[in-house]
């Protein structure tokens, strides 16, 4: 593929290719933790900052190490102990070093291992090549734009919980699921702009 | 729950437990592959594998997992067999992992195993667990064939090939991008627990 710039990667996978909304990663956070504002923000921060850094580990990790010793086909075991290691140091980093961010952030950590999101983009981004700036772009965007999709979504679920008359059968899972389909049907508004398939 | 029987155990988990409706685990990492019936079946035959051999695995060792590094055992020995899964795909239907892409892999992070794992290999003898993980699979994976079978249809008029609808047809092609997942499944959510499932149970979700 063509040399996309980081800005242009960065804005493709914040609103066009929205790792939530078209490729449905993370779904499981997603519909559990979207229904409290302060909640969603901790989370997607956490996964804003972990994608961004391990996409970047992962990428050093996949050129450096496994490629030249031929070993690509264990990619997958290898992303996700660089993913959850990370997510252990950094959580005994916080806990160290500043009691606040520990009790805001700290419990969403240990859900972030398993949030499909992340080990998507670092497999995402080494199906399409990217280079090492790209894949920084790729990481950052997708984690910024799974907070925006859950923040919003957080917002919507508040708002509906105050006045809306659901129908019994969708509430929970149901209804959220038909929000995310709506929200996929406005950021299919961004589509043209920018691609990086 | 140790009073069970394997057939109850496998009766549940198709109905009234089914992981899809009652919990709406997993579905990350296969609704992306619903619009192509064909890449669904490969993909749950996939999940199905890993579930029930990493069930399996995970039962014979649990007495020797100290219980500290339990989560990290179980995300490798369910990547291992993710692997081979990843291999067997690429050696004799390159076209459909291609397709795939990174889907495979991500079955890894599937929710519906890792919960499996957690809440029935380490505390049941093997048979149970192998059944149990099998069982899962496939309650999992008919939901998930019943959304493509619905979304190809309508997206594109037909399924495997094989034209079903009328010359006519105007493809609804929302279907088979993403937005037409999210409110498939919600319609089957829908459908499901509030007119099968009595009385509704509080899931929280």
């Amino acid at each position: 593929m063509e040399q996309l710039g980081f800005l242009t990667i960065l804005f493709a996978a914040v609103f066009t290719n929205n790792i939530l909304l078209t490729n449905y990663l993370g779904m499981c956070s997603f519909l559990g933790c979207s229904r409290e504002l302060k909640t969603s923000l901790g989370l997607g921060a956490a996964v804003c900052f972990v994608t961004a850094a391990t996409s970047v580990l992962n990428w050093l990790v996949y050129a450096f190490i496994l490629v030249p010793l031929d070993l690509v086909y264990l990619r997958f075991i290898v992303f996700i102990v660089v993913i959850a290691a990370f997510v252990q140091l950094v959580e005994m980093i916080i806990e160290r070093v500043s009691e606040p961010l520990y009790t805001a952030l700290g419990i969403f950590l240990p859900l972030i291992t398993v949030n499909c999101a992340i080990l998507g983009v670092s497999l995402f981004m080494v199906i399409r090549e990217y280079t090492f700036l790209q894949a920084f772009g790729y990481g950052l965007g997708s984690g910024v734009g799974w907070a925006l999709a859950i923040v919003a979504m957080a917002g919507i679920r508040l708002r509906l919980a105050q006045r809306a008359r659901i129908p019994r059968g969708l509430e929970g899972a149901g209804i959220a699921l038909i929000i995310a389909g709506t929200m996929a049907l406005a950021f299919m508004g961004f589509n043209g702009m920018v691609s990086v398939n | 729950m140790t009073a069970k029987t394997n057939w109850t155990r496998f009766k549940e988990n198709l109905g009234t437990q089914n992981p899809v409706f009652v919990q709406v685990l997993g579905i990350c990492s296969t609704l992306a592959v619903t619009n192509v019936v064909r890449n669904t079946l490969v993909m749950c035959l996939g999940l199905v594998f890993v579930t029930a051999l990493s069930n399996l695995t995970l039962s014979l060792l649990r007495n020797r997992i100290p219980s500290r590094i339990r989560m990290m055992v179980e995300v490798l020995v369910i990547a291992c067999l993710v692997i081979l899964v990843d291999i067997f795909l690429k050696a004799f239907h390159p076209d459909i992992s291609r397709q795939l892409g990174p889907y495979v892999g991500l079955i890894i992070t599937n929710c519906i195993i890792m919960g499996r794992a957690e809440a029935v290999a380490l505390t049941h003898p093997p048979l149970a667990s192998f059944v149990d993980g099998v069982s899962s699979g496939i309650g999992y994976a008919y939901v998930l064939l019943a959304i493509a079978v619905v979304r190809e249809l309508l997206g594109t008029g037909e399924i495997w090939g094989v034209r079903l609808l009328w010359p006519g047809w105007v493809n609804w092609s929302v279907m088979v991008m993403a937005p037409g997942g999210f409110f498939v499944l919600a319609v089957f959510i829908w459908v499901v627990k509030g007119g099968l499932m009595r009385p509704p149970e509080k899931t929280g979700g």
